[in-house]
């Protein structure tokens, strides 16, 4: 029976795991965390039907037990290639044969210190939309570092995204989402709470985004501006002080707020560009990994027997991801049957 | 048609038809890019000159798109080259350079 | 009187150039203000003239700063500068030994072995045949070494040579040229006469076997046709500088500066340049291709060739100043040029007076547009100002004002100087008695444009100043850290030693390759609109490889923007000297204490 190596157990490995143990090949998974469900696993609640975050990991897991082999703590040092054979060198000392490889490696959030001018790390009421999301385990209002309860809250779009300066010229695509998301939840914790969204273009671009989008702004009051941030200082009472420009009516804006929730954007980690070279896997200028083509083969890599799915090729909702990885697992399925 | 004497009062609108890029253009082949700004509005948040004047170069770069020359000149003339513009700006348009080829391209006898 | 037509060329060549010279110092002279004139005219009868007479034979003869760059290039440049003029002179005095007359024609000693064929006979006549013949091999050893460094210049301490055009080459192989000629002429009249010494005579013994009689005039010739050659190339090519150099000395020892583009200092600076080469090495433009450094851009200068956009596309770091052998400020004419392209006179600016505080304390912060983008120095600095017991406030807490000097920097000096008048008076409004700024921008500006009435502190003097008064005190670590001289801090300010003194007293300074005035930019100077942001980063990438920072943890500079472009691609971390003293700031502990517990941690 074929053998294939699926790297990375976020929400998309798991799921093409899954569909290729119903195919009825024999799956392992190489995960170098002790838990299944990456950054999914870190989130509360999902855009744009606010569904419980668990709810899709414990699905997954569900599906995938005593089906497929799980190697936790595990990550790929070395790779050969031998004809149709592909031979991984482990992380634990063992190496193993496989007929194919499906890349999810996924993404990482963009790290909010390398925009210094937004002050993250400096302040410590500048937080990270993953930090929020911590916030939303219970139903307590949002409060402050200073246990202070937020009055004023400013989410900042695009941070890390669309962004020459740091590196990383392409759009993370769910971010835009996932502040209206979250600017819900934060109104509905703190319903006294101003909250306002600072963005550059507003990206609605799936089923159901704009209904929330409508929701947020006659349900819950949340303003949005378009604008965008350019620098943050503390204010003596540790509340901050933004700079911004109101592009709109092309006048500057200042403002005071309590929270400043920075929407981090997806990069991909250093150790996933390590993995496409040494898999011989091209990546594009955003260092995402280049499939043969972005239509009809959006799963296939320059490489023979190698795939990739999830965000590891692009940032993508959850919806998306999941789609992917069963496609990739067709592909996986059609590559190994024709050979 | 008679001519009823009625027109457009030109400045309630942007004619596309009449104005002339010329600056623009001017600016472009020089300081290509000019030609990648995203109109986010970052410089003009930080910039140090709109504290006390309409300064805006988000407003100068679409005015120059759209062929409005008039009013660039006041706006281009309160900058105090700090360059913080540059620092902020997500897709690395060389700001400081534009102003001056903005001065450079006003000086000539043309516009 | 001796003469013969062949010192024909030779002589109307040197008298082009005399006249030439002559007419052209006048010139630029005449070309001073009334005061420059009276400042040039006082130096040179006051007793310091005798400085730069030291300094020209240092320089434009021995050539002791490129000594100091290359040994190698220094033996090259001296050989033939101080050689040839030991040879003029001392065949000026070897001629009394032969010449009836007190006074002879310059082509006698110049052509003595053809005027005077036989050695006189007595110790002096031999000795200084010797003499000329060592002084030959000298100047034939640095023609040698010339000829070498075309090819392998990475010999003599640079990575390049200067990429010369026709003009100039025509001048350098005439150059030399002239003594190969000179050796062979006088080794030919050396194996008739026996005229010569250990290096003529033995050159004309092996070149019996040719008909000495007939080539012995027609290289006489040759050797005043590249005399003249030479001469006449000289005053328009680069060896203008020989002359003109020793007029830079005076006129920049009298305290003479260029004022304005094209000002006669700068001019006799733009011919001075020997274009060496030495700057491009310094330049860091050099390596990502810009042929932009001062011996390019002089030279474009001084043809009057188009270079609106060399003008504009240099960092303003001063490392070309700093390495250049003649000290030329070439800077200082960039800067001037800007403004004859960049002035805006119809500029006037509405500032609103009121936006400012006028309460008294004792120390003024002045953070700096661009500290608004470093948030982490400004914090530093609020905790180091809480712990340092003076009264403070920041003046620009909310709203970023300008020092002025980016716009003196692009040539924009009226508009420079209206907000310099407006930020001088909200500084002054304060009555402070300290003024500190965390950017060395504003701190030069401070320093050099305002006349403020206070004392004027850049962050890390203001440090170095609260250690010395025992106003705080910090936790050592054991950290190696790699300080980084931000241009108009060190080479701009001057200001080398405090920020040092700071680092030792928290972490363990590293010494480094290229620091105080060598040390490179970071690429993100406002000096340059030229440069793409790809390009800028690579400059950053190459300062930091320049640096070596391999042992060390931690990279420290004194610049916000040097901070901002330095953490954007350093492997390393990147901190402001301010946030090292602040994070490990700590209640004041007694001075022995503070010693213990330091010697305790390098345990």
């Amino acid at each position: 029976m074929p053998r294939i190596a699926v790297i990375g157990g976020g929400v998309a490995g798991m799921e093409v795991a899954f569909r290729l143990s119903q195919l009825s090949f024999e799956v392992d998974i190489i995960e170098k965390s002790f838990i299944l469900g990456g950054h999914v696993h870190k989130w509360q609640k999902l855009f744009p039907d606010f569904t419980p975050a668990h709810q899709i990991v414990d699905q997954l897991k569900n599906q995938l037990r005593d089906k497929v082999n799980i190697l936790f703590g595990n990550e790929v040092i070395k790779a050969e290639q031998e004809n149709t054979k592909h031979i991984l060198y482990l992380s634990d000392g063992t190496t193993q044969v496989y007929d194919a490889i499906v890349i999810t490696t996924g993404f990482k959030l963009f790290n909010a210190n390398r925009k210094e001018e937004y002050g993250y790390s400096v302040y410590p009421n500048v937080i990270t939309s993953s930090e929020l999301e911590e916030y939303f385990q219970n139903d307590k209002p949002i409060i402050t570092k200073e246990n202070r309860i937020v009055e004023r809250i400013a989410f900042i779009h695009c941070v890390g995204s669309r962004d020459e300066k740091v590196g990383n010229r392409h759009c993370s695509k769910v971010c835009c989402i996932t502040a209206v998301k979250q600017a819900i939840e934060v109104a509905q914790r703190n319903p006294d709470a101003e909250i306002y969204l600072f963005y550059m273009d507003l990206r609605m671009f799936d089923r159901k985004f704009e209904d929330l989008y409508l929701q947020a702004q006659t349900e819950y009051g949340i303003k949005f501006v378009r604008g965008r941030l350019s620098e943050v200082s503390e204010k003596a009472d540790s509340r901050l002080f933004l700079k911004l420009e109101d592009t709109l009516l092309g006048k500057p804006l200042r403002l005071t707020v309590d929270l400043v929730v920075l929407m981090v954007g997806m990069e991909t980690a250093e150790n996933s560009i390590q993995l496409a070279n040494a898999l011989g896997i091209p990546v594009g200028q955003d260092n995402f990994m280049l499939p043969v083509n972005c239509h009809s083969q959006k799963n296939i890599t320059g490489n023979r027997g190698i795939f990739v799915a999830g965000c590891a090729s692009g940032p993508k909702s959850i919806g998306e991801t999941l789609a992917d990885a069963r496609s990739a697992a067709l592909e996986v399925y059609s590559y190994l049957n024709c050979n | 048609m008679p001519n009823f004497g009625f027109s457009i009062h030109s400045p309630t609108h942007i004619d596309l038809d009449k104005n002339y890029r010329t600056i623009f253009n001017y600016v472009k082949v020089k300081e290509p890019s000019i030609q990648k700004c995203i109109f986010c509005g970052s410089c003009s948040a930080t910039c140090t000159a709109s504290n006390y004047s309409a300064m805006s170069l988000r407003k100068v770069n679409l005015l120059l798109h759209r062929g409005m020359v008039q009013e660039v000149r006041s706006l281009t003339e309160q900058c105090l080259l700090c360059g913080k513009c540059y620092l902020v700006c997500p897709r690395n348009v060389n700001t400081r350079r534009i102003i001056l080829l903005i001065h450079e391209a006003l000086k000539m006898p043309l516009s | 009187m001796k003469f013969d037509w062949f010192v024909l060329p030779f002589l109307s060549g040197l008298s082009f150039v005399t006249v030439y010279t002559s007419v052209k110092f006048y010139r630029w002279i005449n070309k001073l203000s009334r005061g420059e004139k009276a400042l040039l005219k006082k130096y040179i009868f006051s007793r310091s003239i005798w400085t730069s007479i030291k300094e020209i034979f240092s320089e434009s003869l021995f050539h002791l700063k490129i000594f100091k760059t290359h040994p190698l290039l220094g033996y090259m440049h001296a050989s033939l500068a101080f050689g040839w003029f030991l040879l003029i002179v001392l065949g000026n005095i070897e001629v009394k030994f032969y010449s009836e007359y007190s006074i002879n024609p310059p082509y006698v000693p110049i052509f003595l072995n053809f005027f005077e064929p036989t050695t006189a006979p007595n110790f002096f006549g031999r000795g200084f045949r010797f003499i000329m013949d060592f002084l030959l091999l000298i100047i034939l050893s640095g023609v040698a070494l010339a000829f070498f460094k075309r090819f392998v210049p990475s010999k003599f301490g640079m990575k390049q040579n200067m990429r010369h055009r026709w003009f100039d080459r025509i001048a350098i192989f005439s150059l030399w040229f002239i003594f190969p000629a000179r050796l062979v002429a006088e080794s030919l009249s050396a194996s008739i006469y026996h005229n010569g010494s250990f290096l003529t005579n033995t050159l004309g013994k092996m070149m019996s076997f040719l008909p000495a009689e007939t080539l012995l005039y027609p290289s006489w010739w040759a050797y005043s046709i590249i005399l003249g050659i030479f001469f006449f190339a000289l005053p328009f090519s680069r060896y203008m500088h020989i002359p003109t150099e020793v007029l830079l000395i005076l006129m920049r020892n009298a305290g003479i500066r260029s004022r304005y583009f094209s000002h006669p200092y700068q001019e006799v600076e733009t011919e001075a340049c020997s274009r060496c080469g030495i700057c491009i090495d310094s330049c860091q433009l050099t390596s990502i291709g810009y042929a932009i450094q001062p011996s390019y851009y002089l030279r474009t200068i001084r043809y009057n060739e188009l270079h609106r956009e060399i003008t504009d596309n240099c960092l303003l770091c001063g490392r070309c100043v700093e390495a250049c052998p003649v000290g030329i400020f070439s800077t200082d004419i960039r800067r001037h040029e800007r403004t004859l392209q960049h002035e805006m006179r119809t500029v006037k600016f509405k500032f609103n007076q009121n936006k400012f505080s006028n309460t008294y304390t004792e120390v003024l912060y002045f953070a700096g547009c661009m500290t608004h983008l470093t948030p982490g120095i400004k914090k530093a600095m609020t905790t180091i100002l809480e712990h340092s017991g003076y009264s403070w406030q920041i003046l620009d807490e909310d709203e970023n004002i300008c020092c002025g000097r980016p716009l003196l920097l692009a040539g924009q000096i009226s508009a420079a100087n209206q907000v310099i008048i407006h930020t001088r008076t909200q500084i002054e409004k304060t009555r402070a008695k300290i003024l500190v700024t965390s950017c060395p921008i504003c701190y030069k500006t401070f320093k050099e444009n305002y006349r403020l009435n206070m004392l004027i502190m850049h962050h890390s003097q203001f440090i170095d100043h609260l250690y010395t008064h025992n106003r705080i005190a910090t936790q050592y670590r054991n950290v190696n850290v790699k300080y980084h001289d931000p241009c108009e801090l060190g080479r701009g300010a001057n200001i080398y030693v405090e920020p040092r003194r700071v680092i030792e007293q928290i972490a363990n300074l590293l010494p480094s390759s290229s620091e105080k005035n060598k040390a490179p930019c970071c690429g993100g100077s406002l000096g340059n609109t030229m440069l793409q942001a790809e390009e800028k980063k690579l400059i950053a990438k190459r300062a930091l490889s320049e640096m070596n920072l391999t042992s060390a943890d931690l990279l420290v500079t004194a610049c916000p923007l040097c901070l901002k472009t330095f953490s954007a691609v350093s492997s390393v971390s990147v901190k402001d000297l301010s946030q090292l003293v602040a994070e490990n700031i700590c209640e004041k502990i007694p001075n022995n204490a503070q010693k213990i517990h330091k010697a305790v941690e390098t345990l």
